[in-house]
Order: C-alpha cells, then sequence, then structure tokens
C-alpha cells in the first residue's frame, strides 16, 4: 500500500467518525487546511522530479479531489442530521384549539338581518327604502291617515303618548309605519315604490306581541297600480322571503281607515308539524299582512289628486316573518339580548343576504 | 260579534251548510273568528230513571237504573236530592267530555257500587248555574233522542270578527243583508210591528245640550201594566248562547234588540222616575250607580238622562241602577235614542265602561231605525209582559239626509283590475240597500243610513268588490322599471348596515333593546327630558327614550353575566332620542365588552390568557365601526376624557375639527356600574353615525395614480422623555411633520413609566418609517432628518430626547 492510499485511508476514516459539524471542520483543516496533511503533499510536488511527478501529481490531486467530496458529503448528511433533530425538538401537539377568528364569533341579529333581505328583494322589484322617526305627531301617525279625531280604529292601535307639551300638542310613538307614506308623499313626486322598515310601538306584550316591534311598510304610487298588482307584488315577496316555489295567499275584505278597498291577507301553510310552519303547502290559513289601496284621503293628505294617482300600501310584521322563517318561539327573546339567543338565531357577519347568491343558507 | 245559526235564519233563507256560510262570511270581509258547531252536546242522550234505590253505603247517595230507550238501563250512582224513579233527564254514557265540570267520564266505583255514566245538572251541561238537582224533563220529553236537539243546545255559534267600520253588522240583522246580497240566501223582510195604543205617554223628557248633535234623537214610550217576569226560553237561550246571562223580560228584551237589530234600547221604571227626564251633561262630580253595580263619577263630557233624583242612566252606555226594572216594575218607559259616536267613544273610555251599547253607539246607530226599534221593542215587551203601550213620542230628531256619491263604475277596474259589470255593480249595490238612480256609466249612489261608513268612491269599489269576491282579482306584475335599479339605499342606510357588519366581524353580537328605558338610567346618560317621557308607559321601568345605547347594552350585560355568561361583547345599531322632533332622533352604533371579550377571544386559553377589557378595546372598536362607515379616518382627533358616564381618565372624545363630536369610548365609571348593578371590567362606546359628513361626489370613480418607489424603505427609532401628561398623538404629529414627504409611518412602540426618569415623566419610543422617493438617502440626509424631527417633537411636547 502506498502511502497516499495509507493516508487516504485514514482521512476517510476520521470522516466517517466525524459525529458534527464542528469534528468534519477539523478533518478538513486537518487535511485540506493550509498545513493539512493533503496540502503537505502538493507543496511537495515542487521538490520532486518531474518524473516523479508525473506520477504522484495525479495521485495526490485525486486524493484531494475525493477527500474534498466525502467531506463535502459527509457536512451535508451533518447539517442534515442536525436539522431533523431540531425539528424533531420542535413539534409540538396541532390538537391544542385555536382561537376562533371575531368574524365567525360575531352575529348579526335576525331583524337586521331579515331587514336586509326584504332590501334584497325589493331592491329586485325597483323599490327603495324610506325612513322615518319613531316619535310621531298625533297628525302623521292618525289624521293624515283618514283616522277621524275620536274614531275607535283609533283605539285598535294602543297607543304609547307622550306628556302635552305647552301647546296642548302630544306627542306618540309611532304605531305603525304608515306615517312614512305621508312624510315620503310629502318629499317626492309619483312614481313611488318604497318599502319602509322600521320600530313600531304599541301597549301590548304577550309571547306574540311586544311593545316595541319592526314593521315593514310597502307603498306604491302611480296612475295604474292596482289590486292586482298589489296581489303580485305580495306574492313574489312571500315566495322569495320565503323561499318557496309557490305560495296560496288569501285576501279578505277588511277595514283600516288609511286604505280603501283593505284586505287583511292570510298565507296557506302547514302547521300540522308543531311549531314549524311550510308555505306552500297545507290546509292551514295564518293571517301574515294587512294592506289595500291607499285611501283617497290620505292621497290628499299627501297632496295628490285621488283622480289621477292611485296605488296601494301594505304593512308586515318584520318580527313576525322572521319567525316564521326562522323559528323564534317567543317575541320577547327578540329584544332580550340573550348571548345564548342570539348566538344561536343571529347570523354570521358575512353571510350577506342576496339574490343572486341565495338569501340564506 | 256572536250570533247563533237558527237566529241568523230568522232573517235569512238559505239552505247554505254552517261551512258554506262561514266561508262566505270571510270572503265578504265578515271574517269568522271562531264556530262553536256544538258537537260536544252530541253524546247527552233524553232517557228514564227506571228505578231509585237507596244506596247500600251511603245516605245521600241512590243507585238508578236508567233507560236510554233501548231497553237495556245502566246502573248509575247518583247524589241528587230530585233523583227518582220516573224522572226524564239527559244522560252522559262513559267516555262523554262533560263541559260544566270539565271531565270526561269513565265507568267508576262509588263506594262500592258500579256507575255508568251520570245524570246531569243543568250546570254541568253549561246550560246555567243551576245545580241544585238534575235536569228534570217534562213527561213528554222523547227518550233516546238527542238532548241537545230537544233543549236547543245544537244550534251552532258564530264568532266574527268585525271591523271597526261595520256597525250595520253589530246586528244579525245587518250581518243577513250582507249575505244575501252576495247570493247565500234571501233577506226576510221583517213584519211591521202592530199592536194597540192607548194612552198618552205622559213622561215629558227634554233634551237641554249646548250641542244638538250630542242626542240628535230621543224616542219614548210608556207602557202601562206590565208584569216583568222571566222572558221567554227561546230568547233566554239565545242570549246565553251569545254569552249573555238573561235577567227579566224587559231587561232581555232591549238586550235582544241590540243583537238582532245593533239598537240599543234601554227602559227605565217609570214609578222610580221623579219629575221629568233630561237629556244634558253631567255636572263635574256628579255620581251615579250604574247597572253594574258600580259607581261612577261623571264629567260634563258625559251626557246624561236625569231627573229630579239626580243621573238616571249614562246616555247610550249604560242605564242606572235606581231606576232600573225589577220584578215589581209595572210601568215602564222605554228609550230608543241616538247619540254622538265620539262623544260616546271619550265617555266610555274615560270612564272604562265597556257594553254592548256602547260598541254599537260608538260606531253609529242607524238613525232611521229609531222609532221602528221602538215600536218593535215595544211589540216584544207587550208579547212577554203585557201591559197597555202608549202614544211614542220623539224629540230632536230632524230626520235623516241620504249621503249620495257620484260613481263611475269604472272606478271598480281602476282600482281593483277586476271587470264587473255596470249590471253586475248596481245589482250589488241595491242588495245592499244602496239607491242606484241614473243610467249609463256614472250613476249617483244614495247610502243607507245605516252605512255611516261609506263616503266616496272607493267606498263603493270595496262594497262591489267584496261582494263580486276578492278570489276574482289576479295577480298583474308591476310594470318593470325598464333599466338596473340605482342605488336604492341612503348614505346614513348604507352607514348603518356597514356599522352593523363591521362590528359583527370583530366578534360582537348584534342586539336589539328597548327604546325606553328607567328614567333614572336615562339621567345618568343624560337624557330624562320631560318631552320624552311617555305618558302611559307599559312597565314603570319603560319609561323614557332612550338618550343612549349604553344603558340597555350594559344592563344586558349584566343580564348575561348573571346567567353564568360574563365575557360578552354586544353592540347595537339604532335610534336615541335627544328630543322629540325627527332631527333629534339619532343614528347611533354603539357597543360594549365586558370580562375579557376582546377581540381575538375571551376567557383563559393555553396560548395566553385574554385580558380584562379596557378603554382601548372600546377604542378600536369605535374608530372600526367610524373607518366602516367611510369616515376618511385623517382628519379624527382623539381627546382625552368623556362625558360622565366613563372613567374620567380612561375615556376619550372623537372629534372632527374642534366642533364636530363623532362619538366617545372608555372604561365606565363606577358610579355608572353601580347604578346600573353590574360589575366591570366593561368599556363601551358610541358613535354617531349621522353626524359623519356625506361624502364628496367624486367626479370619477377612477383611483388617483399609485407611486410606487423604487428605494428600500428605512426605520429609525427615537425615545423622548415627556411630562405624562402629554398625549403620545403629540408626538405622532410632531414626527410626522418634520418631513410630510419622507416620514410614511409612525409607531409608538414603547412606553416606560419609572422613577428612572422622574416623577411625573413618561418615556414614549417611536419607530419612523422613512420612504425616500427620487434616490437612496445619504447619512446627512437621515442626520438632517433625525435632527429636524427631535427638534419637532422637543419643541411640542417640552420633552428631550433620551440619551
Amino acid at each position: 500500500m502506498s502511502q497516499y492510499q495509507t493516508l487516504e485511508t485514514s482521512i476517510m476514516g476520521e470522516i466517517a467518525a466525524s459525529a458534527d459539524e464542528a469534528a468534519i471542520e477539523a478533518v478538513r483543516v486537518a487535511a485540506l487546511g493550509k498545513k493539512g496533511s493533503v496540502s503537505e503533499l502538493l507543496k511537495g510536488l515542487g521538490k520532486m522530479t518531474p518524473e516523479e511527478r508525473q506520477e504522484a501529481g495525479p495521485a495526490i490531486n485525486g486524493l484531494k479531489t475525493r477527500v474534498a467530496d466525502a467531506i463535502a458529503a459527509r457536512k451535508t448528511e451533518l447539517r442534515n442530521a442536525a436539522i431533523t433533530e431540531r425539528l424533531a425538538r420542535e413539534t409540538v401537539d396541532v390538537s391544542l384549539p385555536v382561537r376562533s377568528s371575531p368574524a365567525e364569533r360575531g352575529r348579526i341579529h335576525p331583524i337586521s338581518q331579515v331587514i336586509d333581505e326584504i332590501t334584497a328583494i325589493f331592491a329586485d322589484m325597483g323599490f327603495s327604502i324610506a325612513e322615518g322617526p319613531d316619535i310621531e305627531t298625533d297628525y302623521y301617525n292618525f289624521t293624515a291617515l283618514n283616522f277621524p279625531e275620536g274614531h275607535p280604529a283609533r283605539e285598535m292601535h294602543d297607543t304609547f303618548f307622550f306628556q302635552p307639551n305647552a301647546d296642548g300638542e302630544r306627542k306618540v310613538l309611532r304605531t305603525h309605519t304608515s306615517p312614512v307614506q305621508i312624510r315620503t308623499m310629502e318629499a317626492q313626486k309619483p312614481p313611488i315604490r318604497i318599502v319602509i322598515p322600521g320600530k313600531t310601538y304599541r301597549q301590548d306584550s304577550d309571547a306574540t306581541h311586544s311593545p316595541m316591534f319592526h314593521q315593514l311598510e310597502g307603498l306604491v304610487i302611480d296612475k295604474t297600480a292596482n289590486v292586482g298588482h298589489l296581489r303580485w307584488v305580495l306574492e313574489e315577496f312571500c315566495k322569495a322571503f320565503f323561499e318557496v316555489d309557490d305560495v296560496t295567499m288569501r285576501f279578505r275584505p277588511s277595514f283600516f281607515p288609511f286604505t280603501e278597498p283593505s284586505f287583511e291577507v292570510d298565507i296557506q301553510c302547514d302547521r300540522t308539524s308543531g311549531p314549524i310552519v311550510k308555505f306552500g303547502e297545507g290546509t292551514d290559513w295564518m293571517e301574515i299582512l294587512g294592506c289595500g289601496m291607499v285611501h283617497p284621503n290620505v292621497l290628499r293628505a299627501g297632496g295628490l289628486d285621488p283622480d289621477e294617482y292611485q296605488g296601494f300600501a301594505w304593512g308586515i310584521g318584520i318580527d313576525r316573518i322572521a319567525t316564521l322563517k326562522y323559528g323564534m318561539p317567543d317575541l320577547r327573546d327578540y329584544f332580550d339580548a340573550d348571548v345564548r339567543w342570539i348566538n344561536h338565531y343571529g347570523f354570521r357577519p358575512l353571510d350577506m343576504p342576496t339574490l343572486f347568491g341565495g338569501l340564506s343558507l | 260579534m256572536k250570533f247563533t245559526l237558527s237566529w241568523l235564519k230568522d232573517h235569512l233563507e238559505t239552505d247554505a251548510t254552517l261551512e258554506q256560510i262561514c266561508e262566505r262570511l270571510t270572503a265578504i270581509g265578515l271574517e269568522v273568528e271562531d264556530v262553536d258547531d256544538k258537537a260536544a252536546y252530541q253524546p247527552f242522550t233524553i232517557a228514564k230513571v227506571v228505578s231509585a234505590e237507596q244506596h247500600p253505603d251511603a245516605d245521600k247517595l241512590r243507585v238508578l237504573m236508567v233507560d236510554k230507550g233501548d231497553g237495556k238501563p245502566v246502573q248509575i250512582v247518583c247524589g241528587a236530592p230530585n233523583a227518582r224513579a220516573g224522572l226524564i233527564g239527559a244522560l252522559a254514557e262513559p267516555g262523554t267530555y262533560v263541559p260544566g265540570i270539565d271531565v270526561t267520564l269513565s265507568v267508576g266505583k262509588i263506594r262500592g257500587v258500579e256507575s255508568h255514566g251520570m245524570m246531569c245538572s243543568e250546570r254541568e251541561l253549561d246550560m246555567s248555574d243551576d245545580h241544585d238537582g238534575i235536569i228534570d224533563l217534562p213527561e213528554d220529553a222523547p227518550v233516546g233522542t238527542s238532548f241537545a236537539a230537544y233543549a236547543g243546545l245544537d244550534d251552532p255559534v258564530i264568532e266574527i270578527n268585525l271591523t271597526p267600520n261595520r256597525p250595520d253588522c253589530t246586528s244579525i240583522y245587518g250581518i243577513a243583508r250582507d249575505l244575501a246580497a252576495s247570493g247565500l240566501g234571501t233577506l226576510k223582510t221583517p213584519q211591521a210591528p202592530s199592536f194597540a195604543v192607548e194612552g198618552e205617554t205622559t213622561e215629558d223628557i227634554r233634551i237641554v245640550l249646548d250641542d244638538e248633535s250630542l242626542c240628535p234623537g230621543f224616542a219614548w214610550r210608556l207602557v202601562r201594566g206590565v208584569k216583568n217576569g222571566p222572558s221567554p226560553k227561546w230568547m233566554q237561550k239565545r242570549l246565553l248562547a251569545i254569552g249573555l246571562r238573561p235577567i227579566s223580560a224587559l231587561v232581555d228584551v232591549t238586550n235582544y234588540m241590540t243583537f238582532d237589530q245593533g239598537r240599543p234600547m234601554h227602559v227605565f221604571d217609570a214609578d222610580k222616575v221623579k219629575g221629568d227626564l233630561v237629556v244634558r251633561r253631567a255636572r263635574e262630580g256628579e255620581k251615579i250607580l250604574a247597572l253594574d253595580e258600580r259607581t261612577y263619577t261623571l264629567n260634563p263630557t258625559n251626557v246624561i238622562i236625569a231627573d229630579d233624583n239626580g243621573p238616571e242612566s249614562i246616555g247610550g252606555i249604560m242605564g242606572g241602577e235606581h231606576s232600573g226594572c225589577d220584578e215589581n216594575t209595572t210601568n215602564v218607559l222605554i228609550e230608543s235614542a241616538l247619540w254622538d259616536p265620539i262623544n260616546i267613544a271619550k265617555t266610555g273610555r274615560s270612564q272604562g265602561i265597556i257594553t254592548d251599547a256602547r260598541y254599537r253607539f260608538e260606531r253609529g246607530v242607524d238613525p232611521e231605525y229609531m222609532v221602528p226599534g221602538l215600536e218593535r221593542t215595544t211589540e216584544l215587551v207587550l208579547e212577554m209582559c203585557g201591559g197597555k203601550a202608549a202614544t211614542a213620542r220623539v224629540e230632536g230628531y230632524k230626520g235623516h239626509e241620504k249621503k249620495v256619491v257620484d260613481f263611475p263604475f269604472a272606478e271598480v277596474g281602476r282600482l281593483t283590475g277586476l271587470s264587473v259589470s255596470n249590471e253586475e255593480a248596481t245589482g250589488i249595490l241595491t242588495g245592499l240597500g244602496f239607491e242606484v238612480s241614473g243610467s249609463g256609466d256614472r250613476v249617483s249612489v244614495a247610502v243607507p243610513s245605516w252605512r255611516p261608513d261609506i263616503d266616496g268612491k272607493a267606498d263603493l269599489v270595496e262594497e262591489v268588490m267584496r261582494i263580486h269576491g276578492v278570489d276574482n282579482i289576479k295577480p298583474a306584475p308591476l310594470p318593470a322599471i325598464g333599466a338596473v335599479n340605482e342605488k336604492i339605499l341612503t348614505t346614513l342606510q348604507v352607514r348603518t348596515r356597514s356599522a352593523k357588519r363591521a362590528l359583527a366581524a370583530r366578534g360582537m353580537l348584534e342586539a336589539v333593546t328597548w327604546s325606553f328605558i328607567p328614567e333614572d338610567q336615562a339621567k345618568l346618560f343624560g337624557g330624562g327630558k320631560p318631552e320624552l317621557k311617555l305618558a302611559n308607559p307599559i312597565a314603570a321601568d319603560m319609561s323614557d327614550m332612550r338618550p343612549s345605547l349604553l344603558p340597555g347594552l350594559i344592563a344586558a350585560a349584566g343580564r348575561n353575566a348573571a346567567r353564568g355568561y360574563g365575557d360578552v361583547a354586544l353592540f347595537e345599531v339604532s335610534g336615541t332620542y335627544e328630543d322629540d322632533t325627527p332631527k333629534g332622533q339619532r343614528r347611533v352604533a354603539g357597543g360594549i365588552r365586558r370580562g375579557t371579550a376582546g377581540l381575538t377571544g375571551s376567557g383563559r386559553h393555553w396560548d395566553g390568557a385574554a385580558k380584562p377589557v379596557g378603554v382601548f378595546d372600546a377604542k378600536a372598536d369605535a374608530l372600526a365601526a367610524l373607518e366602516a362607515c367611510g369616515l376618511p379616518m385623517g382628519n379624527v382627533q382623539i381627546e382625552q376624557g368623556g362625558p360622565d358616564w366613563y372613567h374620567p381618565g380612561r375615556s376619550g372624545l372623537i372629534k372632527l375639527g374642534p366642533k364636530v363630536v363623532l362619538g366617545h369610548f372608555g372604561e365606565f365609571h363606577p358610579n355608572t356600574l353601580d347604578a346600573l348593578d353590574v360589575s366591570g371590567p366593561l368599556c363601551g362606546f358610541e358613535v354617531f353615525i349621522d353626524k359623519i359628513p356625506e361624502p364628496k361626489r367624486k367626479a370619477t370613480r377612477t383611483k388617483p395614480v399609485l407611486e410606487l418607489s423604487a428605494f428600500q424603505a428605512l426605520r429609525r427609532d427615537f425615545a423622548f422623555v415627556v411630562d405624562s401628561t402629554v398625549p403620545a398623538a403629540t408626538l405622532i404629529r410632531a414626527a410626522q411633520g418634520a418631513d410630510k414627504q419622507l416620514v410614511t409611518g409612525v409607531n409608538v412602540f414603547d412606553l416606560f413609566e419609572g422613577p428612572s426618569l422622574g416623577e411625573g415623566k413618561k418615556s414614549v419610543a417611536i419607530e419612523l418609517i422613512i420612504q425616500p422617493r427620487d434616490r437612496t438617502l445619504t447619512e446627512e440626509d437621515l442626520d438632517k432628518l433625525a435632527k429636524s424631527v427631535i427638534a419637532n417633537v422637543e419643541k411640542s411636547s417640552g420633552g428631550v430626547l433620551r440619551g
């Protein structure tokens, strides 16, 4: 065995024996460093005869290359082993629970969601959204809506009154969203197509009546709107809102001071399966709204000539249709802010009702 | 309004079934609310007691063998004193529901003897209060047949939910007229009353009123020599069926007329009346003991009938006890009067009296039936009580002038979309009692005296439509708007929705709380104004319109905490009330966080427990809500300190310029939490969405050109020692102001207070983000910028660079 082979065997043995990056570096310095064993051999080439050099040159250079490669390979091996070992140390229990996203935790109240659903539907039919104040004058809440002073119909409203002011005027909490009909007619010329969602108040409290509730008023005024259009709008709305293919509605003649003719509207449904009401099937009737052709006196109060303009209006309980669609059992819970209720019946903040994506999931 | 089927058929000749009648009533606007077909009475059978033996083990019980006509007597144990062999009564066998005791019978053993049913008393059958013994029928009662049919208990009772515009249908006759007009039978013409008139009605009645419309007519008559016993069984049955208690013939007749004809009547015992009767306003404080045995204190709004003794009757509402008729009445004065509907409603409401008379008078009683009603009542009184009718007298009545409506038939089509021929429309109106005159497409329609609700064309359209049939109206699509719809929400509406979604996306739950809150809470939050106080709150703690959303939300947090949910984040976007005008109603987004309910989550967690919530949680929510509303945040300033209900050192105002307050935020004052009985930690905010300026309409939707610098951005840190009271915002502004081009951001990354800095001092460390624009900055450039930053900050904050 030549001296080169002996040296190579020895260095290769040291490379294989190096256990970490420091050890392999020491081997590299010892072999290939300035004064390393292989480097010394290379330096010796200069003192050799050309013949000797011809033989020793390739042998020493070959040794150098092999040693350098072996060191590089071992280095990579050791680094990979070190990384693997570090990663093993860094292992965590990924089954640990993480915090939920605030956008998943938050909730939109069913009333807001349902108003957004209603908005989406009526926007598609060319309606705008109007609003008005909760505290109303007697004029807007009653007189302009053709409730004569002292008429028993006023008593049907269980009105909340404020203390009379210095002029003896007694304001009220609006008992319906209908005052906004007058406010709209005063502010804008026909054609009018508006819906008015808002808070309304009556002195009444039980499982299906709350002293504060929400109503959706609709108003269409132009030169041709009639009961047929009214039926269509309400049927289309109910189909879209309850997300059923078909609904059967029953219009019953009724009485409201501000419409003539007036109707109460029942919707055919199946109430046989307990609290869940199914629309578009069954043999029960459920009253869901009141409506009619705007009374000539109301048009006059809004500054319109009833022989030129005509139209219809309706009012529907938002809380009630929310209940019918989503099944909350007691109206009073809507206003209790019980987080368990809001979590259960509320909607996720990013679930925006649209017609293109469907109103609800 | 209740009536029985047989009573209706007194006035309506029809073959229609109960079901058809009910369906039609609803279809023409007389909504059937309830029908009792009396099926519950079907199982009761007329049966005869064959034998009655003493019960072996009980003194008061007898063992009966009862035959229901099939020759197979059943054994029944009975405790009634009148139970005896030969008695014919009403048998209920096992399985029968007995309404008066709310029990379904089964075979039982009473003191060891089996009993297969029950012989019923009137009370057990809900026929009367009589429970002295079992029903004891005449000998000719047909054993084995239905007791209900025999006793007239099988007459179905219909209740309609009458709308307030239909006084004509407060009478069964009126309901029959509507049904007949709709083609469900023929209205029977009542026979004109006929009786002999003997003698004069000598009693005078004077109307002494400042306003004669309060009592537009008064008709009366004396009937002498009556005998006031119980009314006949048929009348009692009908009254009982609709929930009225029979009293005596004279009283029952008035009740009968009220329902049969919608004509409330009153009867005075003429011998108890002292002097003339006068219709007048009550004097302040006058008292009357009314027929309901309650004493009412009257006032001049109330129109009464009085004699020398004082008030004898509250006109059109309720009679007085003093001059009421009883079994000793021999001379009766019958009243048929007219009263002003509005005044009746006022009087009834203020006195809290609800009677069948008030119900009709406040809706409007047919003036033309005043005298015929007196005649018909007289006839019934004579039939039941005998006596001699004196002359009828009338005071004050000026006759009824019929309203006439100019009616183009085309109105029906215009408003309803129906096509109804002129002939059919004329037929419908005539059937309802309208008089149609003229011909062609436009006619004059005279309104019958019993329809005060009909005023104009639209009312006639409704009459034609409801009788023709609403179901005939087919849905017709609204004309399309012919374009993509424009934006349909106002800026305020858009902002309201955005604020809700933004706050919910911060993990908060949307609440809807009451608009009215307790007075003390309203006052605590700057409200409690007299004009915002309800005169008739539904509960004492729902008395004042809220000046702020916070009390409702804080109270809700308290309720949730009491249920075991202490870490809650709630918000509401809704109205608050500054005054009672439309402008005084604000649109506010408010929210609270309690416990550890921060943005990232609440409660303990393996990765670190959530911190108690504080002023900065509320500030972040407030700013997020404003930002969601599209407010450019550059001009927003935060000022130390908020309204009284906050912790003075841990609250702030959000302002736009020196005057506009956009909101406030903070931790709550301990006194606030005490007053609301809620414990902390609790923070909250309110922002006034309606105060955010309307965005300027931009000429183009194109965004400004984006300029991206090619040079690397740099960061440099500075720390300053300043007085503790100096707001960090001052340092940020000053640092930014050093070079608005280069300094694109300033972050506060450390705050330190400690003895090493000296009393009342703090260290604020800031990081500047420096974005070179057109070349790489040299060390000289950076030195120059640093000097300028230090100078600016030191000057504006009064602090020094920390060495």
